[in-house]
């Protein structure tokens, strides 16, 4: 009720939708950080995972195919991030659909709130939470020996791809979230974003690959995803894997926030 | 002496309908709420398929025990889908306590023991299921079983060891807790066991923190009997750190589950 009167107020003293904007992402940002239980996933199991993948495929380093890597951790970290990005975007949509299942998203709907701000609003919070996950990974991984190889420009614009693909993967959600008004159906799509996650080279190279794995996993815009966060990780500076970073992500957001607002509009007049 | 027998024969009799009950009444649910079960048999499926594609290449490290990822993966995938399927009885136990039925149960001159053993038996029948789809699964991409029945016979003995293991701990925090967060933290704690073993990569070729770990975790001891008949054969030598593995953590689970209930009880 509290942010509604925010909302509120923040159309009242400024008048623009950006104010409502960012008081709507502000409520996203904290609202995710006010659920401990919730921060496991796109935290904790990232994490594990690096820590596991580390100490059992420290070997598969050497295999051929492999790219050169100072250990299996630094070719994880772009693995985590990802994973942990991807599994907090699960997170953020289901709290857009826990908005209408409490009828929280009708009283904004009733107030003079912009509508694209609603869905935006989320979307920014969930870039904050994308940008607070790559700094995080960066604090705890960089210490146990992860090296940024592209330097402080290479991790900015790691920092920058956490948000993309926060913004990408939130709003691809945000739009089932929004359709189906369902925090369960949200939650539900979880195993889809494990299995699209895991037939890509998130976790393992490609050019160790073989057979029809190989081909989907050449296909997945995932695979060519993380393949540029990974090479920021692992190589110096290029603009290619900036590039690809940085674009793949920026077009599946921009088909999901089009999906997203367009789901919104239905909601609003329905 | 009969005086003392009789009600001994009947306690006994009454426990044995009981656990019969309990264990039809589990495993119907089976059938009434199969969005419960269904991951533990769709989850296996995916890690051997992802599992298998994604770390093939490890296979073709020096002294790595096959050249064929499914018939290390197929065992690993198919003890993870069992120990959900065991996870199972603690959700029902769970919804047990939250709709009611469970207070019946107590107010009721059922045997408190066969309140436990009854769904724990079902636990059984929640391993083998996603085990043997498993293992069809694997032999229709390829998998190699040099073992041949044994290997699966090893599989579903440890597949069933697992299964009832996390069965009893499920039910001990299911009874301690009384809340479906009793159900998370099973999940995360049953992931977290199974993984730090050599869940992924044989224990002599694991480096760092999670060798020790690995050596030491009694589901590395399961682990190896599951795997055993597919990557050769199924020896004494796996067999015995194996049965004393599942024997202890069910010794410790039963305890577990059982001051659980004890706790309810009073």
């Amino acid at each position: 009720m509290s942010t509604t009167v925010e909302v509120a107020a923040a159309t009242e003293h400024h008048g623009g939708w950006l104010a409502q904007l960012l008081a709507l992402a502000r409520r996203s940002f904290v609202g995710r950080l006010r659920q401990p239980a919730l921060l496991a996933p796109p935290f904790v199991f990232p994490l594990f995972f690096a820590a596991l993948g580390s100490a059992s495929f420290s070997r598969a380093t050497s295999l051929p195919g492999f790219p050169e890597v100072d250990s299996f951790l630094d070719f994880a970290f772009a693995g985590a991030v990802l994973q942990g990005v991807m599994f907090g975007s699960v997170q953020g949509a289901a709290d857009l659909a826990l908005d209408i299942e409490q009828g929280f998203y009708d009283r904004l709907i009733a107030s003079p709130v912009s509508r694209a701000s609603i869905v935006l609003g989320r979307l920014g919070g969930a870039a904050g939470i994308g940008v607070l996950q790559v700094l995080v990974f960066a604090a705890i991984l960089v210490p146990f020996g992860v090296q940024i190889k592209s330097g402080p420009f290479g991790f900015l614009v790691l920092v920058l791809a956490g948000a993309l693909v926060s913004t990408a993967f939130g709003s691809l959600l945000m739009s089932m979230a929004i359709r189906t008004g369902s925090s369960e159906a949200v939650q539900g799509s979880f195993p889809l974003v494990f299995i699209s996650l895991f037939l890509s080279s998130a976790f393992f190279p490609r050019q160790t690959m073989s057979g029809w794995f190989k081909r989907v996993a050449d296909i997945n815009p995932i695979s060519h995803l993380v393949e540029g966060l990974r090479g920021l990780v692992i190589e110096e500076f290029s603009w290619r894997w900036a590039a690809q970073a940085t674009l793949v992500p920026i077009g599946l957001a921009i088909l999901g926030i089009a999906a997203a607002l367009s789901a919104n509009r239905k909601r609003a007049a329905a | 002496m009969t005086a003392i027998t009789e009600p001994g024969t009947a306690n006994v009799v009454r426990s044995i309908e009981v656990i019969s009950s309990l264990f039809t009444r589990s495993l119907r649910a089976i059938k009434r709420l199969p969005s419960a079960f269904v991951p533990s048999l769709i989850m296996p499926i995916f890690l051997t398929v992802s599992f298998s594609g994604a770390y093939s290449a490890i296979t073709r490290i020096p002294t790595f025990p096959t050249t064929n990822a499914l018939a290390w993966f197929v065992p690993q995938a198919a003890l993870q889908g069992a120990a959900f399927g065991g996870m199972g009885i603690a959700f029902g136990a769970l919804r047990d306590l939250d709709t009611g039925f469970f207070d019946r149960l107590l107010m009721s001159p059922a045997p408190r023991r066969a309140l436990l053993l009854g769904p724990l038996a079902s636990g059984t029948i929640r391993a083998v299921v996603p085990v043997v789809l498993v293992v069809i699964v694997g032999l229709l991409g390829g998998m190699t079983v040099p073992g041949g029945i044994t290997a699966i016979l090893a599989l579903l003995i440890a597949a069933i060891g697992i299964a009832l293991t996390a069965g009893l701990f499920g039910l001990g925090l299911a009874y301690r807790l009384r809340s479906m967060a009793a159900g998370a933290l099973m999940q995360f704690a049953i992931f977290v066991s199974l993984f730090l073993s050599e869940a992924q990569m044989p224990a002599r070729l694991i480096e760092g923190w999670l060798k020790p770990i690995a050596e030491h975790n009694p589901s590395t001891h399961i682990q190896r009997l599951a795997r055993a008949g597919f990557l050769g054969d199924v020896t004494w030598s796996v067999i015995w750190p194996a049965a004393i593995s599942i024997a202890a953590l069910l010794l410790v689970g039963f305890a577990f589950a059982r001051r659980g209930l004890q706790r309810i009880i009073r």
